[in-house]
């Protein structure tokens, strides 16, 4: 593999953390160049100029985190286009300044933290939600369900994402930790289970949306680039 | 009013503009973020069909004679409500003020409602200003803003002591709709300005005012369900749910309504356009057209009968605000009372 693609390989594990979706699956990567030397340039647009600086900024950091990370990798640039704080968030992230530091006085970086925390909570409810369903089609009861240790999840990508989430809340995830828990780590009992769904399908539907939503607008702006550009010709 | 198939609907669209943003009335130095701003409105715009898209030049400032055949005579709408947005750092005149809009509602006083706006850190002289508004534009709402940037605040709270004193002033002066915006916003940078707790502790303690949640939290709609199944005086504006999702993304369109549905329930929910970000004509009849998707994921869903659209698209909104509904649009008696308190169940969030 060069290092391009494992650039790339890396930059899919950094997540929209509202959406819970990776920056490469949403579109979110629109170029990425790698120099004879090893340096990486990396172009991030965003569905809007007007997206949130605060998650735009956790992107852009955690994209230089991944990718600092590979051997072989020299100087790091990732730049934020078409941002309307593009400017400041591309000089925070390359001075590794943090948040604050993008925005003096405006901010403070704890905060950032609570609402990462926030997001990874909606998204191992989210997740769990769809792993529940799955047994339940299959023909689990409640009780069943509520049973299930995590070593007996599908090897998934619903499962994968629940563990590492868990990872990041604090939650077990040894093989015989419980499946299904509140995201204080509390295992969910049967007779609460069908009212568990019904809230965690909500929040499962409301990123749904969400990403959809920003799909379409980058989409939307993609196109219009596109047409600019046909028009300067 | 629309007709479709022998049913007569009364059509109140609960959120509009009548905007301008033309670079005649950016702000010197703040160009970038009015032209952010518009644009990024405009990107909102390309969700709807293809056919109803304008131009940026045309988007950034329509004439009258565009609002009424886009909103009377092609869109259907029987009345209108605006919500005043100020954004007076950006944009000189501001984006669309409550004097701009009412200069409208003069003109045309049987079909358009002007809301107006507070802001609780402008204290005594807030409260003066919201009674001179409040007799001067006979106000029966204003929308509000709680991440608006002011003199270095960065947003308030409406459980903040001083909001409390507005409340008070708005059930004093009889303004009984308080519109929140709970949606996509700009400043400040790391404030959760789509937490809607502070709505659920004022909907407690003002039990005789209505709490509209503009664009149902969007984009954590879940906390919003949440939070409107246990006040029975919150209810969900649907700008931006029909406008952004129904043509764009049928799929999920059906699935928010179909969890507005079960959470918030008919009685509850307010149809708007948004315009200019969407013309109403496709969404009303659209709407009326919609149905729910057949398969299994959707089945546990309650069902939209045409009475329910009926509340919707005006008769919810129309009892918010007193509005006089002609005898032909009216309910029949057993589809009961349009934006009905029910009790609401206790539902702890997930």
């Amino acid at each position: 593999m060069n290092t391009r693609a494992r650039v790339l390989e890396a930059l899919s594990e950094v997540y929209d953390p509202e959406l819970d979706e990776p920056i490469t699956s949403l579109g979110f990567v629109t170029s990425c160049e790698v120099s004879p030397v090893g340096d990486v340039e990396i172009v991030l647009r965003l569905p809007t100029p007007q997206c949130a600086p605060n998650f735009a900024y956790l992107m852009a950091a955690d994209a230089r985190n991944v990718v600092r990370r590979l051997p072989d990798v020299g100087r790091i640039e990732v730049r934020l286009e078409d941002h309307y704080t593009g400017d400041e968030i591309n000089a925070a992230v390359a001075r590794g300044g943090g948040f604050t530091g993008a925005f003096p006085g405006e901010t403070e970086d704890d905060h950032l933290d609570a609402l990462r925390q926030l997001f990874q909570r909606k998204a191992l409810v989210a997740r769990q939600a769809r792993l529940c369903e799955a047994l339940l089609t299959k023909g689990a009861t409640p009780a069943e369900v509520t049973a299930c240790r995590v070593g007996d999840l599908p090897d998934n990508a619903d499962t994968r994402r629940c563990l590492e989430l868990r990872g990041q809340l604090g939650v077990g995830c040894e093989l015989g930790s419980p499946a299904f828990v509140a995201p204080n780590g509390e295992p969910l009992a049967a007779d609460e289970l069908t009212l568990w769904l019904r809230k965690a399908r909500l929040v499962r539907t409301s990123l749904d949306v969400n990403g959809s939503i920003c799909r379409s607008l980058l989409q939307i702006r993609s196109r219009r680039g596109a047409k600019l550009e046909e028009a300067g010709r | 009013m629309y007709s479709h198939n022998g049913d007569s609907y009364f059509v109140v669209d609960g959120h509009l503009h009548f905007w301008d943003a033309s670079p005649a009335n950016w702000v010197s130095g703040q160009e970038q973020y009015a032209k952010g701003w518009i644009e990024c409105f405009h990107a909102y715009m390309g969700l709807g069909p293809e056919e109803t898209h304008w131009p940026l030049e045309k988007f950034q400032k329509y004439s009258e004679d565009d609002f009424v055949k886009d909103v009377f005579e092609d869109g259907h709408v029987d009345v209108g409500i605006f919500q005043s947005t100020y954004l007076k750092e950006w944009y000189r005149d501001g984006f669309n003020t409550l004097e701009k809009n009412s200069e409208l509602v003069e003109k045309y006083p049987d079909r358009l409602i002007a809301n107006g706006r507070w802001d609780p850190r402008e204290g005594d002289a807030g409260l003066r200003q919201l009674e001179d508004d409040a007799k001067r534009y006979n106000l029966q709402g204003v929308k509000l803003y709680t991440a608006e940037w002011y003199q270095g605040s960065r947003g308030w709270s409406l459980k903040d002591p001083e909001s409390q004193r507005f409340l008070e002033k708005c059930q004093e002066l009889g303004i009984k709709n308080i519109h929140v915006h709970k949606g996509p916003t700009i400043w400040p940078l790391d404030k959760d300005a789509f937490d809607v707790s502070d709505v659920d502790y004022v909907a407690t303690n003002f039990p005789e005012l209505n709490f509209i949640v503009e664009h149902v939290g969007l984009p954590r709609i879940e906390d919003f369900c949440f939070m409107a199944t246990q006040e029975p005086n919150v209810y969900a504006g649907l700008a931006v749910v029909i406008g952004g999702l129904m043509h764009a993304r049928p799929r999920f369109f059906a699935k928010v309504m179909g969890e507005l549905l079960f959470w918030v329930g008919e009685d509850k929910m307010l149809w708007a356009s948004d315009y200019a970000i969407w013309e109403p004509r496709w969404q009303v009849e659209g709407f009326v057209d919609w149905t729910s998707p057949e398969d299994v994921e959707f089945s546990d869903y309650p069902r939209l009968t045409t009475n329910g659209k009926k509340k919707i698209l005006g008769l919810n909104a129309a009892k918010l605000y007193g509005i006089e509904v002609p005898e032909e649009f009216q309910l029949p008696d057993e589809a009961g009372e349009p934006a009905a308190r029910e009790d609401a169940q206790l539902v702890d969030s997930a």
